[in-house]
């Protein structure tokens, strides 16, 4: 028998208990699961459980050819659905060895700069919901109509475009979108300008964000940050610039870097972000020519409905296309595009079949909401509501 | 890219090739892949985000492959970035079920996630790591769903019971059978074609 020692039991009175913020929480941004550990009411620890919108698209993607597992990206981050679809359609490009012809590549620019703008407005607002102003949130929201519509004259759906394709774009611009595009361009900067009147000097909006959540360059680079986040801090980091795809090096624009990597500053990145995005689809929609949209290589692009129903050749392409689809040389790929969010990366695996062996899709918001822990700690709890609203976090992406 | 990019390139491509740890290194279509040692992934991770010739402060991505055919069947792979040198490098780390492979979680914080991820997909095991939970799947999953062995409809499925007021677990039940459809090579993968078997007999 082993003997029993007296043990001392001393009493600590501490101010400490967990709570559940979400999953179904408005400021949670989707279904955010955050265990907050608190004292009183400042955050000790933040453990976010992740996962409650897991839909296996990897999985997904490997039963499906190349063509089939598209639109899956529009699914991932639904707020800049665009952009996510041109990183898969760059890294099948890669593998294949296709090129894009011409003006296959500015429509894709352009539609990547309009999804910024699409993608901005709703996490900027929202943003600014979660702190206590809601009146920005319902006129991004007419605003982001307008934008929904350019998407649906391309493609015919407002969210879920599945325009981009490997190889270029599905369609070229319908009559008509040109005139509406550029016009839009123009009175846009009102909006922003309004925008910013609301928010930019509002004491309340500084007083929530400024100094709130911040993240030194070094510590933005160890947490993988990227795109705004990262610039916010300080780091001129901007893969459109420094790793230039499609038509981005053709075009000219500023990279926005903030100062302190507060919430304050990631807001004021954006902003200044969604200006230069005007510029690029002012310089895309000045350069742009008339020509093919898509690879003219039949054996991996579907011929025009009008040829298939002369050609023989055309009509077998298409139904290879449509049944066994392309084949893609064994190889791998990290292929990243710099989306609203930040870095997007594909790791895509080809085997030599018509489906991805593995497709690794990096998203952008895995590595931010991370960072909240550090972010938050020693934050008060409506502070890491701040946090979580600049860091423009969207499940559909985290969770894939 | 740019000619004095290739040369920037070649130049730490060699030097790589010398750092211990690193078994070969390939370029694939202007990308950079070093296969490196398991053991010495560790030492190696802090030599290539420190030392200036490398560089790499950023690890964008960490993920598993599996090949159920090899021996050591899964490649851990790890996407790094220079943001000071402009430049990216694949590290591939081969692994089975049961040898765990050393966390760089100290290195680049942001891999713990990355991780867990990989341990919940693929059950990949990493040394080293005080957050081994899962992260992607429900409470309470049983299995590792992106092995190329399992199944993609998975074993369970979810649903409420209004009975018993509660979330139920039930086995997997298809209404209709899982049909792969496998349209590769119709033609050439048919032997005998359907209503040609007596072809070959006749003659």
């Amino acid at each position: 028998m082993t003997e029993i020692t007296q043990k001392i039991t001393r009493t600590v009175e501490i101010d400490s208990h967990a709570i559940n913020f979400g999953p179904q929480h408005p400021a949670a941004h989707g279904v955010l699961r955050l265990v907050l550990e608190m004292d009183g009411e400042v955050v000790e620890r933040a453990d976010p459980h992740i996962g409650l919108l897991h839909r296996g698209t990897e999985k997904l993607i490997e039963y499906k050819t190349y063509m089939q597992a598209l639109p899956y990206f529009d699914r991932l981050d639904y707020v800049s659905p665009m952009a996510q679809e041109h990183a898969f359609a760059l890294a099948t490009e890669k593998l294949l060895g296709i090129e894009v012809p011409e003006r296959g590549k500015w429509i894709r620019t352009m539609f990547a700069e309009i999804t910024r703008v699409l993608n901005h407005l709703l996490s900027l607002t929202t943003y600014a919901l979660d702190v206590g102003a809601l009146t920005p949130v319902l006129w991004a929201h007419e605003e982001r109509e307008k934008l929904f519509e350019f998407h649906e004259a391309v493609s015919g759906a407002r969210m879920h475009a599945n325009y981009f394709r490997p190889g270029g774009v599905v369609k070229d611009m319908p009559a008509g979108l040109f005139e509406r595009l550029s016009e839009w361009v123009e009175v846009f900067p009102k909006f922003i300008a309004d925008l910013e009147h609301v928010l930019t000097t509002n004491r309340i909006w500084k007083a929530r964000t400024v100094d709130i959540g911040v993240m030194t360059a070094e510590e933005a680079l160890a947490w993988g940050f990227s795109g705004p986040c990262l610039r916010a801090s300080g780091l001129p980091w901007d893969l459109r610039r420094s790793q230039p795809y499609d038509m981005y090096d053709q075009v000219e624009f500023n990279v926005p870097v903030g100062r302190n990597g507060d919430c304050y500053d990631r807001y004021l990145v954006r902003v200044a972000e969604m200006y230069e995005s005007l510029k690029i689809i002012r310089q895309c929609l000045a350069k742009m020519k008339p020509g093919p949209v898509k690879c003219q290589d039949h054996k991996f692009s579907p011929p025009g409905r009008a040829e298939m129903k002369r050609s023989m050749e055309a009509l077998i392409h298409h139904f290879k296309l449509y049944t066994e689809g392309y084949h893609v040389p064994a190889g791998a790929t990290y292929t990243a595009v710099e989306s609203p969010k930040g870095e997007f990366g594909v790791y895509l695996v080809a085997d030599g079949s018509p489906r991805p062996y593995r497709c690794k899709i990096r998203s952008t918001g895995f590595a931010h909401l991370q960072a909240i822990e550090v972010m938050s700690k020693r934050h008060m709890l409506a502070d890491a509501v701040a946090v979580i609203g600049s860091l423009d976090i969207v499940f559909g992406e985290i969770d894939r | 890219m740019a000619e004095e990019q290739i040369a920037a390139q070649e130049s730490w491509v060699q030097e790589l090739a010398a750092v211990p740890g690193v078994i070969s290194v390939t370029v694939e279509g202007g990308e950079v892949v070093a296969l490196a040692g398991r053991d010495q992934l560790y030492a190696l991770a802090l030599i290539l985000r420190d030392d200036p010739r490398f560089a790499f402060e950023q690890m964008m991505d960490l993920c598993g492959v599996d090949w159920p055919e090899r021996e050591l069947r899964f490649d851990v792979v790890l996407n790094l970035l220079s943001v000071s040198r402009n430049a990216r490098l694949r590290v591939i780390v081969h692994t089975n079920e049961t040898l765990p492979v050393p966390s760089v979680h100290t290195v680049w914080p942001v891999s713990t996630w990355w991780e867990r991820e990989t341990w919940d997909l693929f059950g990949v095991l990493f040394s080293g790591q005080p957050d081994h939970r899962r992260i992607l799947t429900d409470y309470g999953f049983e299995g590792h769903p992106l092995r190329k062995d399992f199944p993609l409809s998975g074993y369970v499925e979810v649903r409420y019971d209004a009975e018993r007021e509660s979330i139920v677990y039930e086995p997997v039940k298809l209404n209709q059978e899982f049909r792969n459809f496998d349209f590769e090579s119709p033609w050439e993968g048919m032997i005998t074609l359907p209503g040609d078997e007596k072809a070959g007999k006749a003659g």
